[in-house]
């Protein structure tokens, strides 16, 4: 695969590493008992630990850091049975403590992997350096007010995992994927809710260009990207103003970039002088976290079936490709539909494709076009399950079945109920389809001589009459066959 | 003027010898007349009259039922604005009760005041309060002299009999140096044994609260009563804490005493020298065996100490900005200015001046250097106990290396300041319970003090040994 891009004066190769920040699911921040709802009104989430009054004290959350354990081994990642919580100090508004609690030099998750799978079947594993719990800062709301701001403290404390990866990276389209698996993954372990327009789940991207084959280049890093999108669109754009730059003989220089989504491009930060220097230092308040191996052994044993397992698993029973199981299984609700759709009738089983084409196409795009969530689906998966059964027996054709799909989504009635309220069921009777067949021929005795002269071509327009005809009801294989014989008979 | 303690007071409200209203009475009027000690920052007759009038209707039994407790102003109070000595909280009324202070409420105290300290417990003269200096009761008319620190108000407040017992907070002898300048007992529990829950914060791993009290008997009573563990704080301890008093034991028969040969310091004043050998003699009477030993790090404390305390302490007290709560300067053109104008103003010299010494000492490349280096030392300072509590109980040594000082002397210095210190920052550092009782007077007749430091969680030897000595010298 060439993931070079081309400059004026050669090619370019990008190397891009991600910092991912996933909200860890959990009803209370990660160290106190507030709650962490989403969209509550401006400050009504706030204890006295989270609004940093003199004497409070964090105290771990201990769900969380279960929470951060099952995303590690979800990682494949080694859990460490040692880490520290730091203390990053600087100042902001909506940073009550003048510090952020994170993890520095020992995090709670060490290295770790997760695989991303291409449409033309192959993979590529990216690796995972860390991942470490850290604290939300609140919001400063520059909107208010003409001359103030004001700061929502709601979000303070609440528990983030940062997961950084190694530079492995070389597309924007790499980006995307790898972002989508760590989502897929942290959704079916439920550690995150994956909700990248509420910022559940965003990104800061660091990405370099070099010569293929050189050393890395110097990086920038785009901060707080909370869409995929975005993250294509800033990594495409960073690259090319990267490459301009090294192209005209000059050089990079290592900065914290902000991307403008509304005109797609990047603008650095913050200066050098005002550059941060933490000050990190363990945090006195809190010991070091210790967990047991019993305990990893306990998380270990809860964890559900994940998407590599599952797609593992499609492919072994459903014989499916290496690509289809990993677009069924990058989301769990769409695993969990496929599921539910096959198992619903002992001889699906055989039609595995025919499910999978029928969910991530027809249905999809139903459903996308409509404004719906998969788990809102008004089409339940039994019901696919039955129109595609109706397909594999005969009973109506592809594209009866596309029609009678709509209807279902816009009815809510199931396939059965449809064929047969509307007589769709598939004429599968030689003797009418033959009765349909001559008449048409009687009718068009110029095009069957046209046909008999060579233009086999027409064969088309005498289905497409004898489809007509029977409302589009005609086994086509039958129909086919019949006609052939009877045109082939007046020869 | 004879003072009653704590124990005989406990005895005589039982007996109905005197009312609580009384009692109360008694402590007011004294506090009026001592007004230019300087002991309160924040003390109201109304607040006090109320208290009585509450615990008047309350039936119940409690333990301290009634009797009058100073609170060192850097604890958290719901009825009493809480300042820890600082502009920056000026005006600063808590909506929570400190674990600490909740507990000696639970049990029936009177809140008589919030005392003065140095500006969030920095400092060893208790002359770093915004609120002014608080005087030692002990001094002559013309000579006033400094109540020690950071807890001096405190200490000053039991010394001068305003209360029947004080709270303290010893970082690294906040406690035990002004309970020796003001000749009163003051004891700091093992880091762990009290929650910091509700005490602003100056340096977190060393943050103690504590007890100043009229004799030992009576600090037994109100440590029992301000301990215990509290899920509130990470690093409050589960340990059973046992009924000091009940079991207080004044015969050491058979007992080791350490002597450390490197708390023997050039420049020691003799006096000074000199009760700590009349404590040796007196243990040894008692049939103490003693030892000398070795702390072979003691050297590097104070420096260890100046490094982790104002560390923490930089990033303590990042969180009084000017955002939320507390005191805000009025120029505020931007964010920056709204920060550096607040805390330029909001804060003192002292506190300034160790912000800035914990910002340097975490700073990239110096952190290794000092901050790391001196978490290595504390380490190694910890372990020079352990390994000396292998052949000892307990371990004395002098409290401070001189007695109290007159007002202002050391001011310009703050080495010099450093420097008292000494003898209360290695146990600090370790994390161990130590006492200070007076023992002894200097010749201008101030009280000296005796340190008494115990293993991790063993204030019952530190209690016992506490009161041999006491009775002793009594």
């Amino acid at each position: 695969m060439n993931n070079l891009i081309k400059g004026e004066k050669h090619d370019w190769e990008m190397v891009i590493g991600l910092e991912i920040h996933a909200q860890v699911k959990s009803n209370s921040k990660l160290f106190s008992s507030s709650s962490t709802k989403f969209g509550s009104s401006p400050n009504s989430q706030v204890s006295l630990v989270d609004a940093a009054m003199p004497g409070m004290l964090p105290v771990i959350n201990k769900y969380c850091v279960e929470q951060a354990v099952r995303t590690g081994v979800g990682l494949n990642a080694k859990i460490n049975n040692y880490s520290v919580f730091d203390r990053k100090n600087y100042f902001y508004a909506d940073l009550p403590q003048g510090y952020q609690i994170s993890q520095y030099k020992y995090p709670v998750v060490g290295e770790g992997k997760v695989t991303i799978d291409f449409k033309d079947g192959t993979s590529k594993d990216i690796r995972i350096v860390r991942l470490h719990l850290e604290q939300d800062a609140g919001k400063s709301l520059h909107d208010q007010n003409p001359s103030k701001t004001y700061v929502d403290l709601n979000r303070s404390g609440v528990a983030l995992m940062e997961i950084v990866s190694e530079p492995d990276i070389r597309t924007p389209d790499e980006a995307g994927m790898y972002i989508s698996k760590i989502r897929s993954i942290l959704m079916y372990l439920d550690t995150c809710d994956g909700n990248m327009q509420e910022g559940s789940l965003r990104a800061d991207v660091n990405i370099s260009v070099r010569k293929p084959g050189d050393e890395y280049g110097t990086r920038c890093e785009i901060k707080n990207l909370n869409s995929i999108k975005f993250i294509k669109q800033a990594i495409n754009y960073e690259a090319k103003r990267q490459i301009e730059i090294l192209e005209s003989g000059g050089s990079i220089e290592q900065n914290t970039m902000l991307f403008n989504t509304s005109t797609g491009k990047t603008r650095p930060m913050r200066n050098k002088e005002e550059a941060h220097d933490y000050r990190y230092f363990p945090d006195p308040d809190l010991l070091p976290l210790e967990i047991s191996q019993e305990e990893i052994e306990e998380i270990k044993s809860s964890i559900p079936e994940l998407p590599d397992e599952l797609k593992n698993k499609f492919i072994k029973i459903y014989k499916l490709s290496n690509y289809d199981a990993s677009v069924l299984t990058a989301d769990k609700q769409t695993s969990d539909y496929f599921n539910k759709s096959i198992n619903s009738d002992p001889e699906l089983k055989n039609h595995a494709k025919i499910i999978v084409n029928w969910i991530t196409s027809e249905l999809f795009s139903l459903l996308n076009k409509n404004n719906f969530e998969l788990i809102n689906s008004p089409v339940p998966p039994e019901n696919l399950g039955q129109l595609v059964k109706l397909i594999c027996t005969n009973e109506i054709s592809g594209k009866i079945a596309k029609e009678v799909l709509e209807d279902m989504f816009s009815t809510k009635k199931s396939a059965r109920e449809i064929v047969d309220k509307k007589g769709l069921k598939q004429v599968t009777d030689q003797g009418e389809i033959e009765k349909v067949i001559d008449e048409v021929i009687a009718d068009n005795q110029k095009m069957v001589e046209q046909y008999l002269d060579g233009k086999d071509k027409l064969l088309g327009f005498f289905v497409g009459q004898a489809m007509k005809l029977t409302k589009g009801k005609a086994n086509p294989k039958i129909l086919n066959d019949i006609l052939k014989e009877k045109l082939n008979k007046k020869d | 003027m004879s003072k009653s303690s704590l124990k005989q007071t406990l005895q005589d409200l039982e007996s109905k010898k005197i009312s609580i209203r009384e009692l109360n009475q008694d402590y007011l009027k004294r506090i009026k007349e001592k007004e230019n000690l300087n002991v309160f920052i924040h003390f109201s007759e109304d607040n006090i009259l109320k208290q009585i009038d509450n615990l008047e209707k309350d039936n119940s039994t409690k333990k301290l039922k009634g009797i009058p407790i100073a609170i060192k102003d850097l604890f958290c109070t719901k009825s009493m604005p809480t300042t820890a000595a600082s502009k920056i909280l000026q005006n600063f009324n808590p909506t929570y009760e400190s674990f600490v202070t909740q507990k000696l409420l639970d049990e029936g105290s009177i809140f008589i005041g919030k005392t003065n300290l140095d500006e969030f417990a920095m400092g060893s003269a208790t002359n770093t309060s915004f609120f002014g200096n608080t005087i030692n009761p002990l001094s002559k008319e013309n000579e006033p002299l400094a109540p020690g620190g950071s807890s001096g108000g405190s200490a000053a407040a039991v010394a001068a009999d305003l209360c029947l017992g004080a709270t303290g907070t010893d970082t690294g002898g906040s406690i035990r140096q002004p309970a020796s300048f003001c000749g009163v007992v003051g004891i700091k529990p093992t880091y762990g044994l009290c929650s910091r829950w509700g005490i602003a914060a100056f340096a977190s791993s060393l943050d103690q609260a504590g007890i100043f009290s009229h004799n030992v008997e009576d600090a037994s009573i109100l440590l029992q009563s301000i301990a215990g563990f509290d899920q509130r704080d990470s690093t409050s301890a589960k340990v059973d804490i046992p009924n000091y008093f009940e079991n207080l034991d004044d015969d050491l028969n058979g007992k080791t005493v350490g002597i450390p040969k490197e708390y023997s310091i050039d420049g020691t004043p003799m006096e000074i020298s000199q009760i700590w050998e009349d404590a040796i003699k007196v243990l040894e009477k008692k049939g103490v065996e003693v030892k000398n030993i070795s702390l072979p790090h003691t050297k590097y404390a104070l420096p260890t100490y100046y490094i982790i305390a104002p560390a923490e302490a930089s990033s303590n007290l990042a969180r009084y900005d000017g955002v939320k709560y507390g005191f805000r300067s009025d120029e505020i053109d931007s964010l920056d200015a709204m920060y550096e104008n607040t805390r330029a103003q909001g804060f003192g010299r002292e506190v300034k001046r160790r912000i800035l010494i914990g910002t340097y000492v975490l700073s990239a490349g110096y952190y290794d250097a000092y901050y790391l280096k001196a978490q290595k030392v504390r380490k190694l300072i910890a372990d020079d106990f352990n390994k000396a509590f292998k052949e000892c109980d307990f371990i004395v040594t002098p409290t401070a290396p001189s007695a109290a000082f007159p007002l202002n002397e050391k001011q310009s210095d703050p080495i010099k300041m450093y420097l008292n210190d000494v003898f209360t920052v290695p146990a600090s550092l370790a994390g161990l319970p130590g006492i200070s009782i007076p023992f002894g007077k200097d010749k201008n007749n101030l009280p000296l003090g005796i340190q008494i430091l115990g293993k991790h969680f063993d204030e019952q030897q530190v209690f016992n040994v506490a009161l041999s000595l006491e009775r002793s010298y009594e």
